[in-house]
């Protein structure tokens, strides 16, 4: 009899759920212990900061603590639905995000699909290994780039098009740079998750439709898209949920003076009040604003996609 | 004979149809290319020439001046330092914490399992803000320390799921158990049975682990007040967004205001290079680990 062979009748004989719970903990001390200092680091880092959210119903002064801050209720809410700018960052916030999803999302689906339908292997592969390529470089690095490649002058696009156009002053471009840029950067990571789920179709359905006469255009229609549904549905859940979420890093180095009419957002707003100006209740309260739309978001969401599918599960 | 006949019905052959995907394909990847490959060519040529659009695809009055003045800035290069070392030591932080906590959630049978993992799933979701943790990184005493780029940031939730769904579907219970009845206690059997199974994986969370400290800047801003801790890209931004020569670099320069604007310029674009090398180097020699990773942690949520 192999090892394994025998590992199995043994585990088939040993009652598993038999012994008591106390006896379970004890046997497994060790993957608890594994488990401490994660736990001990989510605790504090991650735990307490959610206690500390009530300073945004507070009038937060270090030295009282939290319990010893005034309780100043809806104040600071009521201070930033108040301020000149609300309307025009809650604007900024969605728009941009909601630009970004429909541009942003159906590229890396069609860049996938083609990717798989080519047959040069070596060519597929430098192709994939090219698109992940921007994926790898830092948001500071990138937005470096765009700045050198958008400059009025010797910018790379101002020399290509023979004008010299300051486009960092523009705020009419500046959604435009976010999203092409952020197209560039991300759209060949994007494909890996459609790459995995096309490369479990099973070839014979190829074959047989070749066979039957089928141009690549079709079997790309009725083989792979239908195959890739449940994924997109998916990843669309996600990337709705995550709307009000614009990246804070992106935005804050596009930033000039300039283009605040359509750059002008909730987090870079939240970075200034909260660690630029030290106004600690205030910027929480924006904080927690716009995190409880996007939970809010994410549970409309959830609960379309239950009722419009069965098999797509979420969180 | 009779396949493309049958293709050509649709209004393409086969092989029209393969010539256009790969025109379509290399259209992209020039889109993709191009940009850092102009960026390489400005880097060694002479700032005039690039100015003057002479660059675009070959190198106009080769110069590597950009590079020596970069690592002749004395705080580029601390900075270099410093990213190297928040990478080795975050990569090897984060990378350990990630297996700690996914191994444990990987067992079936383990006793509250469902409580630990709703407890770190939770703050995917969830979290108290900037402002917040700002606050208790302040309290325990973080701030200006590199431990703050780490500690903070915890476990990696979702890399965390990726590969504790890895241990579940592609490690042999029997081969557990069977370590099990030779009397190997929980944690040996995760240092000599689990780990030296998932070495794919794990080349796929270090490398993960060592782009996101390597480009991170942001935690570096809050966080590490002092100047002499910036890592590069923190460093960089005084180059590349407030296009500002530091003192140093303008103490090297004797032909005045233009000599100094141009050597910014040439300065910018090797600092680039510099700053996105090495993961561009790193990545390929891993990406194929990636591509199966993410399909085994995407089968089963």
């Amino acid at each position: 009899m192999s090892k394994k062979q025998a590992a199995k009748a043994v585990a088939a004989a040993k009652p598993k759920s038999g012994k008591p719970l106390k006896q379970r903990i004890i046997e497994n001390w060790q993957l608890y212990a594994m488990l401490a200092v994660p736990f001990v680091l989510t605790l504090i880092y991650k735990y307490q900061p959610m206690y500390g959210i009530q300073i945004a119903f507070r009038d937060f002064v270090a030295s009282r603590g939290y319990w010893g801050s005034e309780w100043v209720g809806l104040q600071w809410f009521q201070r930033f639905f108040k301020a000149p700018t609300f309307w025009r960052m809650i604007k900024n916030t969605v728009l941009l995000s909601l630009f970004s999803l429909l541009w942003s999302f159906p590229i890396p689906i069609v860049l996938a699909l083609m990717i798989n339908q080519l047959r040069f292997q070596k060519f597929k592969r430098v192709t994939q290994t090219v698109l992940y390529a921007p994926h790898f470089i830092s948001t500071m690095v990138v937005c470096g780039m765009i700045r050198i490649f958008l400059s009025p002058s010797g910018g790379l696009i101002n020399l290509i098009a023979g004008t010299n156009i300051d486009f960092m002053t523009q705020a009419n471009a500046f959604r435009t740079i976010y999203i092409a840029s952020g197209i560039w950067q991300d759209a060949g990571w994007g494909i890996i998750v459609y790459m995995a789920t096309l490369s479990n179709i099973d070839t014979s359905h190829y074959e047989a439709a070749k066979i039957d006469g089928a141009s690549m255009f079709q079997r790309i229609l009725y083989i792979d898209i239908p195959e890739l549904m449940p994924t997109i549905v998916l990843m669309l859940i996600m990337a709705a949920g995550g709307l009000m979420n614009v990246g804070f890093e992106k935005v804050y180095l596009l930033q000039t003076d300039l283009n605040k009419a359509t750059s002008d957002t909730i987090a870079v707003y939240v970075y200034q009040q909260g660690i630029e100006r030290a106004q600690y209740s205030y910027s929480t309260a924006i904080g927690l604003f716009n995190t409880v739309i996007n939970i809010i978001l994410l549970i409309i969401v959830n609960k379309i996609t239950k009722t419009l599918s069965e098999d797509v599960s979420f969180v | 004979m009779a396949k493309r006949k049958s293709g050509e019905l649709h209004g393409f052959s086969e092989r029209t149809s393969d010539i256009v995907l790969v025109v379509i394909c290399a259209i992209f990847l020039f889109l993709v290319a191009y940009p850092l490959f102009y960026v390489l060519v400005a880097s060694i040529s002479n700032p005039y020439d690039v100015y003057a659009g002479k660059t675009f695809l070959f190198p106009s009055g080769f110069t590597l001046d950009g590079y020596k003045a970069v690592f002749a800035d004395s705080s580029i290069l601390t900075g270099y330092i410093n990213s190297i070392k928040y990478t080795v030591i975050g990569t090897v932080f984060s990378v350990t914490m990630l297996y700690l906590t996914a191994y444990p959630l990987s067992i079936q049978e383990l006793p509250g399992r469902k409580f630990f993992s709703l407890f770190f799933i939770f703050t995917m979701y969830f979290g108290g803000g900037l402002v917040p943790t700002y606050l208790i990184v302040k309290q325990t005493g973080l701030i200006n320390n590199m431990w703050a780029l780490f500690l903070p940031g915890g476990v990696a939730v979702g890399n965390m799921i990726i590969v504790r769904n890895f241990f579940q579907n592609s490690i042999p219970k029997e081969l557990i158990e069977a370590a099990e009845i030779d009397g190997a206690s929980k944690f040996r059997i995760f240092l000599q049975v689990v780990i030296p199974l998932s070495m794919s994986m794990m080349a796929v969370m270090v490398v993960f682990s060592m782009v996101a400290y390597w480009n991170d800047w942001f935690t570096a801003l809050i966080y590490l007040t002092g100047p002499e801790k910036a890592p590069l890209p923190l460093v960089l931004r005084n180059i590349l967004i407030r296009s500002s020569a530091s003192a140093a670099q303008a103490s090297t320069i004797s032909g005045g205001y233009a000599e100094l604007n141009k050597l910014t310029e040439m300065i910018k674009f090797s600092s680039i290079i510099v700053a996105a090398a090495p993961m561009l180097i790193i990545y390929p020699f891993v990406q194929k680990y990636f591509e199966k990773g993410m399909m085994a942690g995407a089968v089963k949520g």
